[in-house]
């Protein structure tokens, strides 16, 4: 018996896997298109109720409304200019305060379990007392947002410091350097890819806890107009906001990808 | 002539939460200048901490270390450990200029010095490149010049050659060799391999099992034509006596 003997050219086998990634594509397309036409015929037809459900055109109609009156990017860019501090404190509080416990192993070590139990406190508890504490006001949906990406970022990134191979660790005191010159040429630099990674996760968190401030404690973002809209039976702006959300979500991991990806082909 | 380095009745017992464990008694033996001294024992038997006494990251329980007060550089001491450990976030000109930036010493003269290193063992034209863009044996290399660049006079060797393949290892052994004979260094070279010790050392001590003494001490005198590269070495006549008097030893 001889075996079968299969030959694929070169061009064949691109030709394959590139169609594999194009049907892909289109079936992700398809759904979304599915899913929006879905949704307009059902709400034309009356099988869906289009005050409760809203739909396509009706969003299309309201997001080209609050555009003209500029009134969508006031509201887009609070709720993106909240997110992105919140998201600069986290990097670098959440950074420092991981260094500091890589130097000081004692503090990590008395503080560790109080770091679990906040991470693992479902922060939404707190946006209460933050409002109380901090009043009705963007402070507290900054610290809302701060705080639900905050203690899984210094737990992740102490963690990543403190496995960094230890012959490398010794290097640097072959080398004659000191704790500083550790951090500086080892420590940081071997945790860039877990900081970035970390990130990732980091934006989506800090735009959830955003979100979650501006339910109660705002008067502008799409969070508010998310509220006030099923309060006032404004469903259009419900369903607006939300897709606005989803694409800002994956406009914020897709650049954070980038970034990682730039980094990766640099090193 | 005086010695280096000299060991006098150094102990170092390690300390964990179950009991206390001796891993160098009574060690003495000493290192002459420009002569390189091999270490062999069996494994475990605390070869590595040696290296650490001797290269101040641990202080010996008891016992005496002297260094030769006359020595120069930045550092006395350089220790090359057994895998390169070149940074791959820097440059290989950044990572052998890693400890001079450490000491605040890169100077304009350093740097000269670093760049007629690269070109003299072929790394000339990796400067710019990742370490990961080198072989094995020029990422040793590498590792090497990083080391001689703060001018240590006595160099400490932990395996640095068994992360390699064989034929490598042989290459990388002679690259070394010539490199520290020419730049007038002393060296202490750890490792299991008895021929690799025979082959580049002037003197070899054998240890004990765990807590490390010095079982014997021999000198190594081989009759090479030409030069003495450790690949001569190993044609010498005397080779296979040595190798297998160690050997007997080691298995006493």
């Amino acid at each position: 018996m001889t075996y079968p003997v299969a030959k694929i050219s070169r061009q064949d086998y691109i030709r394959r896997n590139k169609r594999h990634l194009q049907i892909i594509r289109i079936a992700r397309l398809l759904i979304l298109i599915l899913i929006i036409a879905g949704w307009e015929i059902a709400t034309r037809l009356h099988l869906l109720d289009a005050f409760i459900f809203s739909s396509p055109s009706r969003i299309v109609k309201v997001i080209i409304d609050m555009a003209t009156d500029s009134s969508l990017f006031y509201h887009l860019g609070i709720t993106v200019g909240e997110t992105l501090i919140s998201f600069a404190f986290v990097l670098i509080f959440g950074t420092l305060t991981a260094v500091l416990l890589w130097w000081c192993r004692g503090a990590a070590a008395v503080l560790e379990p109080y770091l679990v139990v906040l991470n693992s406190l479902p922060k939404t508890a707190l946006a209460p007392i933050l409002i109380v504490w901090l009043g009705n006001n963007v402070k507290t949906i900054i610290v809302c947002g701060v705080s639900l990406a905050i203690f899984s970022t210094i737990i992740n990134l102490y963690t990543a410091f403190t496995h960094i191979d230890a012959d490398k660790l010794l290097l640097i005191r072959t080398l004659g350097g000191s704790r500083m010159d550790t951090m500086r040429y080892i420590v940081l630099p071997a945790s860039i890819p877990a900081i970035i990674s970390n990130m990732k996760v980091n934006i989506g968190l800090c735009l959830v806890g955003v979100i979650i401030g501006e339910f109660l404690a705002a008067n502008a973002g799409l969070g508010y107009l998310i509220i006030y809209g099923s309060q006032v039976f404004k469903l259009d702006w419900v369903m607006m906001s939300i897709i606005i959300l989803c694409i800002l979500a994956m406009f914020f991991y897709q650049f954070l990808a980038w970034v990682e990806k730039i980094y990766t082909v640099q090193h | 002539m005086e010695p280096l380095l000299t060991l006098t009745d150094v102990n170092y017992t390690y300390q964990t939460s179950e009991n206390e464990i001796p891993a160098v008694e009574k060690l003495n033996f000493c290192v002459w200048p420009d002569k390189f001294l091999g270490i062999i024992g069996p494994s475990g038997c605390g070869k590595s901490t040696i290296l650490s006494l001797i290269a101040g990251l641990l202080p010996p329980s008891s016992g005496k270390i002297r260094l030769q007060s006359d020595t120069f550089g930045v550092t006395r001491i350089g220790y090359m450990l057994q895998k390169d450990h070149l940074l791959d976030w820097l440059t290989i000109k950044e990572n052998i200029s890693l400890g001079l930036r450490i000491h605040r010493q890169m100077t304009p003269e350093k740097e000269k010095w670093i760049n007629s290193m690269l070109s003299e063992y072929g790394l000339a034209q990796f400067t710019e490149a990742r370490p990961s863009q080198l072989s094995g044996g020029m990422r040793q290399r590498a590792a090497l010049i990083r080391t001689l660049a703060l001018e240590p006079r006595l160099l400490l060797l932990d395996e640095p050659f068994s992360a390699l393949d064989y034929q490598t290892r042989l290459t990388v052994a002679d690259d070394i060799h010539h490199i520290l004979r020419s730049q007038h260094k002393s060296a202490i070279l750890v490792t299991h391999d008895i021929s690799e010790a025979v082959s580049f050392c002037d003197q070899i001590i054998i240890l004990t099992k765990r807590p490390a003494t010095v079982k014997k001490s021999m000198d190594i005198r081989l009759t090479i034509t030409g030069e003495r590269t450790p690949f001569h070495a190993r044609m010498a006549p005397e080779f296979k006596d040595y190798f297998n008097q160690i050997w007997g030893e080691l298995n006493d």
